[in-house]
């Protein structure tokens, strides 16, 4: 059956490029996501036979009917000016997803240290950048839905903020060096998630809501990429190819949006780090 | 199972391809195809399956499950909110002709 289950991962892949290639002209986006939405359902299906399952089909199911099933209801009660936020939600998803699977990954190698091997040093090391982006790319949508739905009204800022966030990034490299180069300790594993939880929080909070689009689609290129290296860690080509897609696609998008607001990606990000002109968007 | 370095070329191909196909995408589908793209990274929920298909502690299922929960709520959240938006995108078109680019236009000012 494994060769199947390849084929029909091949195949996904070459559909999702294809889709997103018509879901970029007026005429034929409608039938671009419908292409991507079946390669979806084929992948999803097609995984229940993947040979490095030994069972759990019961609680896979049960997840997929209950996230499925909520994200199926919210997405088609809300109202259509609440767009963005629901983007920014599900993509939130995604990304905390891909942590969840490098969490996962890395608990069993620190379990069971010849898994290293099998996978690779390489592997480690993507696997821990990629929950570190999949971490902030959570919490940091996280923030953005909560901006663009109005629970968290203002655009936020304290004193140092850029050398805090500058402080916890660092903190949240460095640990990820340490378990990727000495170890995987459980223990270790834990606090680095909280460290990139907590980044991505601080990156979101000062952005102000006029900004927010631009935000959410660099987080959506940042799940994107996390979802590619949770790829490397499986030794799965359709999820390389699309995240990795979706990252540079999603890289594009952030510019182009951008632009299209005449300010430069750097001045969204940064301009109101340093606190000096956080008069002018509170 | 692919790989070391072979794992990396595809990874520079796929960007360079993320790069090309959407490089002349017109104002009015930014926020569309950023839904669209958004809907395309939850194949996360194959990753997220053979991730609990492995795992073995209790806690490593529990994680897993969430994993399972969070890849799926992208997943089918994603497709419904970008299939409403180029249905709505279609829908304009008919009616108004030229106007969908100014529908559009006036949600993503918002």
């Amino acid at each position: 059956m494994n060769w199947l289950v390849e084929t029909g991962y091949f195949a996904a892949a070459v559909v999702f490029i294809l889709g997103l290639k018509r879901m970029s002209h007026p005429t034929t986006a409608r039938s671009g996501i419908h292409w991507a939405g079946i390669a979806m359902v084929v992948a999803t299906l097609l995984t229940f036979l993947h040979p490095q399952i030994d069972g759990r089909y019961g609680l896979m199911l049960l997840a997929i009917v209950i996230g499925g099933g909520i994200a199926w209801y919210s997405g088609k009660k809300v109202a259509m000016t609440d767009m963005p936020q629901m983007i920014a939600i599900y993509n939130g998803m995604g990304g905390g997803a891909a942590a969840a699977i490098a969490a996962v990954e890395l608990m069993r190698m620190s379990d069971n240290p010849a898994l290293i091997e099998e996978h690779g040093s390489l592997a480690l090391w993507l696997g821990v950048l990629g929950a570190m982006i999949g971490a902030i790319a959570f919490s940091g949508s996280i923030v953005a839905w909560a901006k663009l739905d109005g629970r968290i009204k203002k655009a936020m800022h304290f004193p140092s903020q850029q050398l805090i966030n500058m402080i916890v990034l660092a903190l949240t490299v460095y640990l990820g060096v340490v378990i990727a180069a000495v170890e995987p300790s459980s223990s270790l594993v834990l606090v680095f998630f909280g460290l990139a939880l907590l980044f991505g929080v601080l990156l979101a909070l000062p952005i102000g809501g006029a900004d927010m689009p631009v935000i959410i689609s660099l987080f959506n290129a940042l799940t994107g990429l996390a979802v590619a290296m949770e790829g490397f860690v499986l030794g799965n080509a359709a999820m390389i190819i699309a995240g990795t897609v979706v990252g540079a696609a999603g890289t594009l998008l952030t510019q182009l949006m951008a632009k299209a607001m005449n300010r430069p990606i750097r001045n969204v990000l940064f301009k109101q780090f340093g606190g000096a002109s956080s008069g002018e968007q509170s | 199972m692919i790989e070391g370095l072979s794992a990396v070329y595809i990874l520079m191909l796929a960007a360079f391809v993320g790069y090309e196909v959407i490089s002349r995408v017109p104002v009015i589908l930014h926020t569309p195809l950023m839904s669209g793209s958004n809907f395309i990274h939850g194949i996360v929920l194959v990753g997220a399956m053979i991730a609990l298909g492995q795992a073995e502690t209790g806690m490593q299922q529990f994680i897993g499950f969430i994993a399972v929960l969070l890849g799926a709520g992208n997943a089918v959240g994603g497709y419904v909110v970008t299939e409403r938006m180029l249905e709505m995108f279609k829908a304009s078109d008919r009616n108004k002709g030229t106007g969908a680019a100014n529908g559009i236009n006036d949600k993503e000012a918002r």
